[in-house]
């Protein structure tokens, strides 16, 4: 069974580079695309027996390790 | 007294600290490795600075993991001071031995150059030897030193004085075009709720004698080895007392 977690910032703290981003696609005349959010992407391989138990694990190890709770915030798909 | 310097691997700060606390200081110093699970004795930790495991994940995210980590977990919680300078401050953060968390510099850049931060308390075991208000000219060097907690963090560590340094001018004034990373209120420097662990992002290990520009940074090396002695003096003084950590 496969996880993708993805992770950001939280909405209430400045993304430098997701500002960045943004600048340059204006700039470049893309005036319909407001706010950009850089994030990063995992995929996991997981020996699970049931996508609830798939789900289960990836949060907790996005909990531990892949998101830092201060700042971030994730998101969990099962495939 | 004996320094333990603990190297990850990454770490590129820890020969500066170890030879600030051998040659600098005349003190014992020891390079604990990661993967070792005691201190080996060590009176103070350092976490140097550097790109333990490559910052890959996050500053820190890794190396909070590392074997050594339940033994300097204890020994902080014993009272131990402990120093985090640059990236061994984003480790302690990773860590939860600090509240809160790094961010990319404000302006994506990397700085790297001298700034001037002001020591803000002096009742830490890495600035007792410093006056309030202190202006300490050291350098920085880092790409994520955007310190950033909470609002409401940041009031409980204001309330309880536990910003121990933040960024300002030449004159000492905290000013905004002084902050050289967007750290929030300045902040350059913490402390946790017992004192005893720092963290900050500039090197004072880089300035501890004149040859290297400056020797501003030697006051906390020389606070703590001085509150050590305070603290063993006292020792002596009351045997029969205790939960004092060695």
């Amino acid at each position: 069974m496969k996880a993708r977690v993805f992770v950001t910032l939280k909405k209430s703290v400045f993304d430098p580079q997701g500002k960045t981003i943004a600048d340059a696609l204006h700039s470049m005349g893309y005036g319909g695309i407001g706010d950009v959010r850089q994030g990063k992407f995992f995929e996991l391989e997981l020996d699970a027996a049931s996508a609830d138990q798939a789900k289960t694990l990836a949060a907790e190890v996005a909990d531990k390790v892949l998101a830092n709770p201060v700042i971030e915030s994730y998101r969990v798909e099962i495939e | 007294m004996k320094f333990g310097v603990v190297v990850f691997p990454g770490s590129n700060c820890d020969h500066d600290a170890y030879h600030a606390a051998r040659e600098v200081l005349g003190q014992q110093a020891e390079y604990l490795w990661h993967k070792d699970t005691s201190l080996e004795g060590a009176d103070v930790v350092i976490l140097p600075g550097g790109f333990a495991h490559g910052d890959y994940l996050r500053t820190g995210a890794i190396a909070r993991f590392s074997p050594i980590m339940p033994a300097i977990r204890d020994f902080a919680r014993g009272g131990g001071p402990v120093l985090g300078i640059c990236n061994g401050f984003q480790v302690l953060l990773e860590a939860g031995l600090l509240p809160g968390a790094m961010l990319r510099n404000r302006d994506l850049k990397f700085h790297c150059e001298h700034v001037h931060v002001c020591v803000e308390q002096t009742d830490t075991p890495f600035t007792h030897a410093a006056k309030k208000g202190q202006r300490l000219r050291i350098p920085i060097a880092h790409g994520e030193g955007n310190y950033y907690a909470e609002p409401s963090v940041i009031a409980e560590l204001e309330a309880s004085r536990r910003v121990i340094f933040r960024y300002c001018d030449e004159r000492g004034e905290v000013t905004a075009a002084a902050n050289p990373n967007g750290s929030v209120a300045n902040i350059a420097g913490i402390c946790n709720e017992a004192r005893n662990v720092v963290g900050l992002m500039p090197h004072p290990e880089r300035a501890c004698e004149a040859s290297l520009g400056s020797a501003d940074g030697l006051v906390l090396f020389e606070s703590v080895v001085s509150a050590l002695a305070l603290q063993a003096a006292g020792r002596e003084r009351a045997p029969a007392r205790r939960g004092v950590s060695a």
